[in-house]
């Protein structure tokens, strides 16, 4: 991909309208491009030096930092080495808790390691089934769809998705489930693929622990019971386990829908087992993959953004690991933090007796990101002190006492690991703004106002990367044999790569998995609904969601013309019948109404929706943030909050 | 045999036994320890005449139609009991209930000590008066099964041979989806049913007749409002009309009646079973009684929900985790289990088409569907779905909710059979200038169409131009299309 005079040239992918007019951005004059303290256009200097001076008053666990899955991976791991050694501070944690978290504890707990897709996303072009559970790649990544036009066209896709997205309007087989009931319906088709004699005994013996255990909850769930909860037909289950079990080549991924739950862990947990069943994972030409939500969903997880996390997926409670990492940045072990909160928990205790009192934000916008934004922005308000880096003045940024302007993807050299777990370097396209730093010059010059090294925080992606290396060498997600040469010759290269020589890993648990056993392990998990179901005072279940024209919080593509002419404002999709009897009309105006707050919408009436469900995007600010009324219900593994249904009530406005 | 060692008891601890380990029985131990794990609240004693670990009752179709093994109906792994401080006692059964000194004596002479008493002993299969099915000890004659447990299905198993005949007695649900199943096994099946169509308790008639219809198509053959008169092992059997009805194993499914004779032994109550009230509590205080068992004016018996959702409020109360749970009864939603026929049955069914509901109906015999809709103050109260398993669905979750019907009422009775109808292409003629054909890009038809009459004469060029195809290129071939529209208008 390259830029031309601010217009976007594709690579072979494709592009969609975002990245497209991906370019405006750029030049846009939004653009951040001086330091605001305190809303007033002051020198760098001036900026660092009043930073620096705030954060030496606290307590190290006093400042809190909040990462963001759009990083490159330089920037994360430099982001994670700022906090634990300039900072001394525990309290770090990202957007990707919000994105992926779920996944990869799932994916962890079932195969011992966690890279999206285990196997290169162009395996999918061969594919004669796909099950593809919450995910909307028509909309929110549509070159995407290309990999599965083998599958649409050989009667194998499978879409499964309360709302008849783009995407599943292109599926053969289109499940649409009450929100919240997914791990029923994994429990249904798993039981009809034990039923109908399509479980794969032989791999079930040879590769795999704990199928029994998992099987006895899902004898209970038989497809006409499934059926109840769920709403999916028992014929359309026992359809779905005939078609993903007859195919030579056969996928199942998962993506936010499933995975943003209070109980996401375990839904994931249950599409694996489904997969297991089948025989699937571990095998050229079919797997279990996760679809990343973010540009570096993977690598940001990776090197130490998370709070009980260090590089190379080491876990932050390893002495080893701390050992080790503690030696690569010359440090002392003792000297690194613990485990820290995670970000939700991170930003409902700012301002609090125990909590933050000072937050560093870069690449997230959580006043509009984050579940029950209403109290988030109470948190982030009873701050001390917020420092917000940024490239546009997001609705975060507009309440920072220091606004820090940094460069984008096109202004820097970095890589990101994209969701097959393969490393790619971004080069620079053009020169940043005058004004602008980039994120590695911001954390060095504060590290040195912190009384840290000169040399400690390079600011040169390179030479970051290179020492992302070496901290990785060993771990799970091992880069030490990725260079920039290499991938500026254009090797290919998946992780673990753990020499120079070494050519990558494109499918990981070929040879077993990364249990110390070698099996993958089926996981008990039962389905006990969402934990805010629908009642009499909130009778509606709410989902929340994408739309292709807008990325994440929408703070990038709001500024966008073109963008924000094709979709302007929140609107929520809505059963015609339900309108109705809410005393609403379509184009009109609707207050949605949860227990953690409301906001308003245009109606807009959808036939395809189920009528006890409805749907809002949330990459809008202000009153229209759909995230006024999520539920931070936090899955027990994952901390992941249930951004994908809660309980609401219509009210005409 | 005496008592199993068991954890010591919480002083505290409440001394909860439970009769049957049945689906009720066995679902109720796991509730209670699902509030309780550490056993501080309650201990559990759980007494099962069976020998064999709690299984599936629901499967056992899906054993005698051999897609399942009697192994895989299991509920619970043989260490279940120990894993989770239950006390288990397999192959014994009650002998007596002492309700002054709350102490229940068992078969192998050990008494066990209650303060809760559960009864969930369920029902047995009633085996009709004919001639010759029992013998005179009142055993079954040979070649004679009922279809009730996992000795049943093995003796089921051991006498159906591909290509003997099978006569079933009784064409209600558990009737029907054995005849299925043995005829999927290759059996030559014949169903006797003494009402004039089938399953008469969830079906109106003109529904049954589809049904019959639909299962004939598989092979399986009717005598509907026929007793069978006389079993002559070895031959088969003999009906009213004294016509003959060959069979090497004749399965009895003709109903079941709740087994009380505990509860009658001690004086309880009954009416067809135990009365219970919305506690899940008998006519005496200390004695509950859930599943087949009991009779609650909310439910009928007979079906798994209504168990299940019994033994969580039970366990509610019992461990005093939700002292207000009260059972309020379950909308029983009757679904047949059996391949290659898709029927829901639910509510009253059996509104009259002229009467004060609002009634729906399609008739489809040729192709297998019935469907009829019964809607009271816009809400589904009735419904029988046959050969329609999407509307079936929305239909059940509709009357569970209890939320309005759509106001499209046929689109509802038809389920998708209506709804993908609508999603015919269009010609590009057809389309609405403003209808998004690129969607990746936000492109519509009215921009293609400016952009083709400004210049853009193909496809390439018009993704020049507006950017449609770009992205995911699903959309080439409507842009195509459009192209060869405007090139030949």
């Amino acid at each position: 991909m390259s830029v031309i005079d601010g217009q976007v040239a594709p690579g072979p992918g494709g592009l969609c309208q975002k990245g497209w007019t991906a370019g405006e951005l750029l030049r846009h004059p939004g653009r951040l491009t001086t330091p605001l303290l305190h809303g007033q256009p002051v020198s760098w200097d001036e900026a660092l030096d009043f930073v620096a001076a705030r954060i030496t008053s606290y307590e190290p666990d006093e400042v809190a930092v909040f990462g963001g899955g759009g990083l490159t991976n330089e920037k994360a791991y430099a982001l994670g080495k700022f906090a634990r050694v300039a900072l001394k501070t525990s309290q770090i944690d990202y957007n990707g808790r919000f994105c992926m978290s779920s996944a990869a504890a799932a994916g962890i707990r079932a195969f011992g390691l966690d890279r999206g897709m285990p196997f290169p996303v162009s395996d999918l072009t061969d594919a004669d089934a796909v099950l593809l559970i919450g995910a909307n790649p028509a909309e929110t990544m549509p070159p995407f769809m290309q990999h599965l036009t083998n599958s649409g066209r050989s009667g194998g896709l499978i879409v499964v998705d309360p709302r008849r997205t783009p995407t599943a309007e292109q599926a053969t087989l289109h499940l649409q489930p009450r929100p919240g009931t997914d791990l029923a319906l994994a429990l249904g088709i798993l039981h009809a693929v034990v039923a109908d004699g399509h479980a794969r005994n032989d791999y079930i013996n040879a590769r795999t622990n704990g199928f029994d255990a998992a099987w006895r909850i899902a004898a209970a769930w038989w497809p006409e019971r499934v059926e109840r909860v769920t709403g999916v037909s028992a014929a359309d289950q026992r359809k779905a386990a005939a078609v993903l079990a007859s195919a030579d080549k056969a996928y199942i991924l998962t993506a936010r829908g499933t995975e943003q739950h209070a109980r996401g862990t375990d839904m994931v947990g249950a599409w694996i087992n489904l997969a297991l069943a089948l025989g699937l994972p571990g095998k050229v030409g079919s797997g279990y993959g996760c679809l990343t939500g973010q540009g570096n969903g993977q690598g940001g997880r990776e090197h130490g953004q998370k709070a009980d996390q260090l590089p190379g997926y080491r876990k932050i409670d390893d002495p080893a690991a701390r050992e080790y990492v503690a030696g690569v940045w010359g440090v002392d072990p003792d000297s690194l933090p613990g485990p820290g909160r995670s970000a939700y928990e991170l930003l409902d205790a700012l301002g609090t007796e125990d909590g933050p009192r000072a937050l560093m934000v870069f690449g997230s916008n959580v006043i509009v990101s984050a579940p029950r934004s209403g109290r988030v922005a109470e948190r982030l308000s009873a701050l001390d002190f917020l420092v917000v880096a940024d490239f546009v003045l997001s609705e975060t940024a507009a309440q920072a006492d220091v606004v820090l302007p940094v460069t984008q993807w096109a202004e820097e050299d970095g890589t990101m690991t994209n969701l097959e777990g393969r490393v790619l370097l971004r080069t620079k396209a053009l020169d940043a703004p005058a004004g602008v730093r980039s994120d590695l010059e911001v954390l060095h010059g504060l590290a040195v106002r912190l009384g840290q090294p000169d040399g400690r925080f390079p600011i040169d992606p390179e030479t970051v990367f290179t020492e992302l290396r070496l901290a990785s060498k060993g771990g799970v997600a091992d880069y030490a044999g990725v260079t920039y040469d290499r991938l500026r010759a254009g090797e290919a290269l998946h992780w673990p790569v753990p020499a120079d020589d070494h050519p990558g890993t494109p499918r990981v648990f070929l040879d077993g998995f990364a249990h110390l056993d070698g099996r993958a392990r089926f996981v008990a998990v039962d389905h006990t609904g969402p934990a805010e179901p629908a009642d009499d005072e909130y009778p509606l279940l709410a989902t929340t969601g994408r739309v292709l024209q807008h990325y994440q919080s929408g703070a990038q593509t709001r500024l966008v013309d073109e963008l924000l002419s094709a979709v302007p404002e929140v609107f929520l999709e809505v059963h015609p019948d339900t309108a109705d009897r809410a005393g609403l009309t379509d184009g009109g105006m609707v207050r949605v109404v949860s227990r953690r707050g409301e906001m308003s919408a245009r109606v807009r009436h959808v036939a395809s929706i189920r009528p006890d469900t409805v749907f809002l995007p949330f990459h809008f600010a202000g009153d229209q943030r759909a995230n006024l009324l999520t539920n931070p219900a936090l899955d027990p593994t994952s901390r992941m909050p249930e951004f994908k249904v809660c309980a609401v009530r219509l009210e005409a406005s | 045999m005496t008592a199993l060692a068991i954890e010591p008891l919480a002083p505290s601890a409440r001394r909860i036994v439970i009769v049957g380990y049945g689906m009720a029985g066995s679902r109720l131990a796991e509730e209670i320890r699902r509030r309780d794990r550490s056993g501080e609240r309650a201990s559990v004693t759980v007494i099962g005449a069976e020998p064999h670990p709690a299984y599936n009752r629901v499967l056992l179709s899906a054993v005698v139609a051999g897609t399942m093994t009697p192994e895989s109906v299991r509920l619970h792994d043989v260490d279940w009991a120990g894993q989770n401080g239950v006390d288990l006692r397999l192959g014994v059964t009650v002998t007596s209930i002492d309700r002054v000194a709350r102490r229940v004596g068992l078969s192998d002479g050990s008494t066990v000590d209650y303060d809760a008493l559960v009864l969930a002993t369920g029902s047995k299969a009633w085996v009709p008066p004919t001639e010759g099915l029992q013998l005179e000890d009142g055993s079954l004659a040979p070649g004679v099964a009922t279809f009730r447990d996992l000795d049943d299905c093995a003796a089921i198993l051991e006498h159906a041979r591909p290509g003997a005949p099978v006569a079933v007695l009784g064409g209600g649900l558990l009737g029907l989806e054995a005849a299925r199943g043995l005829a999927g096994r290759g059996s030559l099946v014949t169903v006797v049913h003494p009402v004039g169509h089938l399953m008469e308790r969830q079906l109106d008639p003109a529904g049954g007749g589809v049904l019959a219809k639909t299962l004939g198509a598989l092979g399986i053959e009717f005598r509907l409002g026929r007793f069978a008169a006389r079993y002559v092992p070895g031959d088969g059997l003999k009906l009213d009309d004294g016509s003959h009805v060959p069979a090497d194993l004749v399965v009895v499914s003709a109903g079941v009646r709740a087994d009380t004779a505990l509860a009658e032994s001690i004086g309880l109550t009954l009416d067809r079973g135990i009365v219970v009230d919305d506690s899940l509590r008998t006519s005496d205080h200390r004695i509950h009684a859930i599943g087949d068992v009991a009779v609650h004016p909310g439910t009928v018996s007979g079906l798994v929900q209504p168990a299940w959702e019994q033994a969580e409020i039970l366990a509610d109360l019992l461990t005093g985790v939700d002292p207000a749970a009260r059972y309020k009864g379950t909308p029983v939603v009757t679904r047949l289990k059996a391949k290659g026929v898709d029927l829901a049955a639910l509510g009253d069914v059996h509104a009259d088409i002229d009467g004060d509901a609002e009634v729906l109906c399609l008739q489809d015999p040729v192709r297998g569907r019935y469907a009829k809709l019964v809607i009271r103050d816009d809400r589904v109260t009735g419904a029988i779905v046959l050969g329609a398993p999407d509307a079936a669905a929305t239909i059940t979750q509709l009357y569970d909710a209890k939320t309005p019907a759509p106001t499209d009422r046929l689109g509802l009775l038809l389920g998708r059979a209506l709804s993908s109808a609508g999603a015919v292409a269009h010609s590009p003629a057809d389309l609405p200038a403003a209808s998004v054909v690129c969607r990746c890009n936000t492109v519509t038809k009215g921009q293609l169409v400016k952009a083709w009459r400004a210049g853009a004469a193909t496809v390439p060029e018009l993704a020049t131009v507006t950017r449609a195809t770009t992205g995911c290129g699903g959309c080439a071939d409507a842009v195509c299309g459009i192209v060869d529209w405007l090139s030949r208008a």
